[in-house]
């Protein structure tokens, strides 16, 4: 291929998912779709910018789905999975069984013989973990009981792709050798099977033993250098090695290459890996994504119309009646299993890859391939109109009252004293004071990492969006006397307040105010307490300063303590007058200057030092000079 | 040789006439140990063991200070409140400080006259330190009679050169383990640097 033909080549792809992929965020239907209307769009039947050579864009991009495999393993972390085991392993472990199950013997109804029917079986009970997962987290229902059981199937089926490929693959071996990872090692040395054996083993335990002892050593040479870009490097020398070796002994690029990530998942470069391969996965997936949009056959579709759309139907008529029973069976109420229901129904992205992986091994012929290609599109597609039916039609028909989306037994403790919003940086220094003291506290926070770290330490913390009013009832509200809201966020903060105050009236408000404005703010608001969050580290380090400039230490105490008391006093003079100027205050900003200068104004006027004179002994020394000037003319 | 505990209070040491210039006369004197409490817990927050081991540690104990309101600043109180602990310094097993002296060494801006029957300030200084003499009998201590500094307030150079000579003398002879408690008793401190 000519040169210039390559750039042009790579431009109209990236050009195509430039375009569309913010639009189709946009309009609601997500990045996974918007790559793969780039595809169509690009495509033969539409623009016809690109042909033959999308066969050839696609092995490429299928080495994202390598590296994807990669983080998934190093994700994996076995105290998670051990925590939710019941919702991953029983009801994740069901969806896929039966789903499969049912679609397979459906499958060899029609056309499909075994192997054909068992493959798609697999592969349509999977549904799509990136639509499924953005769209959950943009309307706030991650947190959900269906959310977290959602997500608990979408995880189980992410494991579960690394057995499947190998099932796939077993299933070609019958009849062909493996092509998987875009045929990096042509001719695979036949050999006995007892050598293979011992190959493949040998080629596993290389990968735990460098993974746990070699890796690191390398890492840290890498890591000491400083560069980045080699980094990255190296971490793609190690995928790609590992996907070439396992191709090698006849085993899947992607199973090996998810092998090592398990074993690195505890390696102090973990986070540093997933960070710098994460660019370069998105980016071949993407590119995964747009060639199987071009490689979409609308002929195919026109032709086979009504049969496509039947399989279509059945498809998520099959997929729904499992979710909603097995939803039933894990005793989940009426409104979350909707949602649970509905969010799953799709057949996902892993579809695309197995698919083609399933083609090349020659499992699928073309038709077949073709078909199945489009359903799952199409099946995605068809995601945002199936969340809008659940919740503009269905649920608004059942005139449920909104109950609990959060289930009370999550939290276990909910008669403690104090409830704590937040548990950052902030919030951990103020939840160790009160268990110093004795006080037990509900500790609630929206960042699911923080609670992951944290409860290794012992603390009791929930996860959950403290601001939604559920939430507050099952966090124990109505027993607790004293509410901490120490989130970083302002407009979380205030929400809260206002959802607390209203239905909590007894809950004394402890507050953080994130800034002087706000915390102005706040003296309106029925807060018990609030302050300023970094004031009193600020000035505390002011004191620090003014000692190293050979202030004496008692000095620089008092002078940060007085310091603290007039701000507070000058803050309350503030509120009054800004209260008589303008009900609703002023713009943030100018609010914010206007009340640093009148500190500093006000500063000028009453020098703090003045406060201390009565250590100050200069009026009586002029006294009793005086006195004495007295006694002498007497 | 007698070691010397000096615990000092003074809230504006850097305003102190007086006060800063006897804690520096004495500063370097061998076996002596300046301790600004002030300084060392300028949140109140005394580290209570750590003055106790300190008293272990000494012989003879100075609580000096300006004359506040006929006691001493804050610190001082909060110090005798928290440190001289029931068990350490007093009861039944509290025998730490049994045998060891203590003294007070403070400046006042009234002349002595002032500290009389008739005077400004009504009674002599030795019945405003009451509270210490007997806290010292409680812990089973000596407490030795005080080094006042009267007149501070007009108090001139030469004075307080003066002064700072007698200071050094006095730590001279509280150091000395072959001077007896009856010559310390005998030894007329007070009413030596009057500005008179």
């Amino acid at each position: 291929m000519h040169l210039d033909s390559i750039f042009f080549q790579i431009m109209i792809y990236l050009l195509a998912a430039v375009i569309l992929v913010p639009l189709a965020k946009r309009i609601g239907l997500g990045s996974v779709l918007g790559y793969l209307l780039a595809g169509i769009v690009i495509g033969p039947f539409v623009l016809g910018l690109v042909g033959s050579e999308g066969a050839d864009v696609m092995h490429i991009a299928e080495f994202g789905v390598v590296i994807m495999l990669f983080l998934i393993g190093l994700e994996l972390h076995p105290n998670m999975l051990w925590r939710m085991k019941r919702l991953i392993f029983g009801l994740g472990g069901l969806q896929i069984g039966i789903t499969a199950f049912i679609i397979s013997v459906f499958g060899a109804l029609m056309w499909l013989d075994t192997a054909q029917a068992i493959t798609t079986g697999l592969i349509l009970a999977l549904s799509s973990t990136a639509i499924v997962i953005q769209t959950l987290s943009e309307k706030g229902l991650l947190q959900t009981i269906g959310g977290k059981h959602s997500f608990s199937v979408l995880l189980m089926q992410d494991i579960s792709v690394v057995p499947i490929f190998a099932i796939v693959a077993f299933m070609a071996t019958s009849n062909n050798s493996i092509a998987m990872g875009g045929d990096m090692v042509e001719d695979v040395v036949v050999l006995e099977g007892w050598q293979n054996l011992l190959l493949v083993i040998g080629a596993v335990a290389t990968i735990i033993v460098g993974g746990k002892y070699l890796a690191h050593f390398i890492f840290k040479i890498i890591a000491e250098t400083g560069l980045r870009e080699l980094f990255l490097a190296t971490a793609l020398l190690l995928v790609v090695s590992i996907a070439i070796a396992m191709d090698a002994v006849g085993l899947s690029p992607a199973l090996g290459t998810f092998l090592a990530g398990v074993v690195l998942a505890n390696s102090e470069y973990r986070y540093e890996l997933e960070n710098t391969l994460e660019p370069s996965k998105g980016m071949l997936l993407g590119l995964f994504f747009i060639s199987v949009g071009v490689s979409i056959n609308f002929t195919l579709l026109k032709d086979q119309f009504v049969l496509i759309l039947g399989l279509l139907f059945v498809l998520l008529v099959v997929k729904l009646i499992v979710l909603f029973v097995l939803g039933k069976l894990f005793k989940l109420n009426l409104r979350q299993n909707l949602l649970f229901t509905f969010s799953l129904a799709q057949a996902g992205e892993f579809g695309f890859v197995l698919i083609s992986f399933a083609s090349q091994n020659g499992i699928y012929d073309e038709f077949t391939g073709g078909i199945l290609l489009i359903v799952v599109a199409l099946s995605m597609l068809i995601t945002p109109v199936l969340f809008i039916v659940n919740e503009k039609i269905i649920l608004p028909g059942l005139s449920i009252k909104k109950e609990t989306e959060v289930k009370a037994d999550a939290i276990e403790d909910n008669t403690n004293p104090v409830i704590i919003a937040g548990f950052g940086r902030f919030g951990m220094v103020l939840g160790r004071f009160l268990n110093a003291n004795g006080i037990k506290s509900t500790i609630l926070d929206i960042n699911p990492h923080n609670i992951q770290y944290l409860k290794k330490f012992g603390y009791k913390v929930y996860y959950g969006d403290i601001t939604k009013p559920e939430m507050l009832e099952a966090a124990g509200a109505a027993n607790a006397k004293v509410l901490v809201i120490v989130m970083g966020d302002r407009m979380q903060i205030d929400k809260l307040i206002k959802v607390a105050s209203k239905k909590y009236p007894h809950l004394k408000l402890v507050v953080r105010a994130v800034d002087a404005a706000h915390d102005l703010e706040l003296i309106n608001k029925e807060v018990a307490s609030h302050r300023q969050e970094t004031f009193d580290s600020a000035v505390s380090l002011g004191a620090d300063a003014l000692e190293n400039l050979g202030v004496s230490r008692y000095q620089a105490h008092r002078a940060a303590t007085t310091f603290k008391h007039q701000d507070l006093r000058f803050m309350r003079n503030l509120q009054k007058r800004y209260g008589e100027d303008d009900a609703h205050f002023v713009m943030e900003t100018k609010r914010f200057s206007e009340h640093i200068e009148n500190i500093l104004l006000m500063q000028q006027k009453h020098p703090y030092q003045d406060m201390d004179c009565a250590w100050d002994t200069d009026t009586l020394i002029d006294e009793a000079k005086e006195s004495q000037e007295e006694i002498r003319k007497g | 040789m007698r070691k010397i505990l000096l615990l000092f209070a003074h809230p504006i040491l850097q305003k102190s006439r007086i006060n800063s210039a006897m804690i520096d006369a004495v500063r370097n004197v061998e076996g002596l140990t300046t301790h600004n409490l002030y300084e060392e817990y300028p949140d109140f927050f005394i580290d209570v063991k750590r003055e106790q081991q300190l008293l272990l540690e000494h012989d003879i104990i100075i609580w000096q200070h300006p004359f506040y309101w006929y006691s001493a600043p804050a610190i001082l109180k909060e110090w005798f409140d928290l440190v001289l602990e029931h068990g350490f310094a007093y009861g039944s097993e509290g025998e730490a400080l049994k045998g060891k002296m203590a003294m007070s060494v403070i400046t006042t801006g009234g002349k002595k006259e002032s500290y009389a029957t008739g005077g400004l300030n009504s009674y002599p200084i030795n019945q405003f330190l009451l509270p210490y003499e007997q806290s010292c009998n409680l812990c089973q201590m000596t407490y030795l009679p005080p080094f006042v500094v009267h007149g501070t307030h007009l108090l001139s150079e030469r004075g307080i050169d003066l002064l700072k000579v007698d200071y050094l003398k006095l730590m001279a002879l509280l150091k000395d383990k072959n001077i007896g408690l009856d010559e310390i008793d005998n030894t007329m401190f007070v009413n030596q640097y009057l500005n008179e």
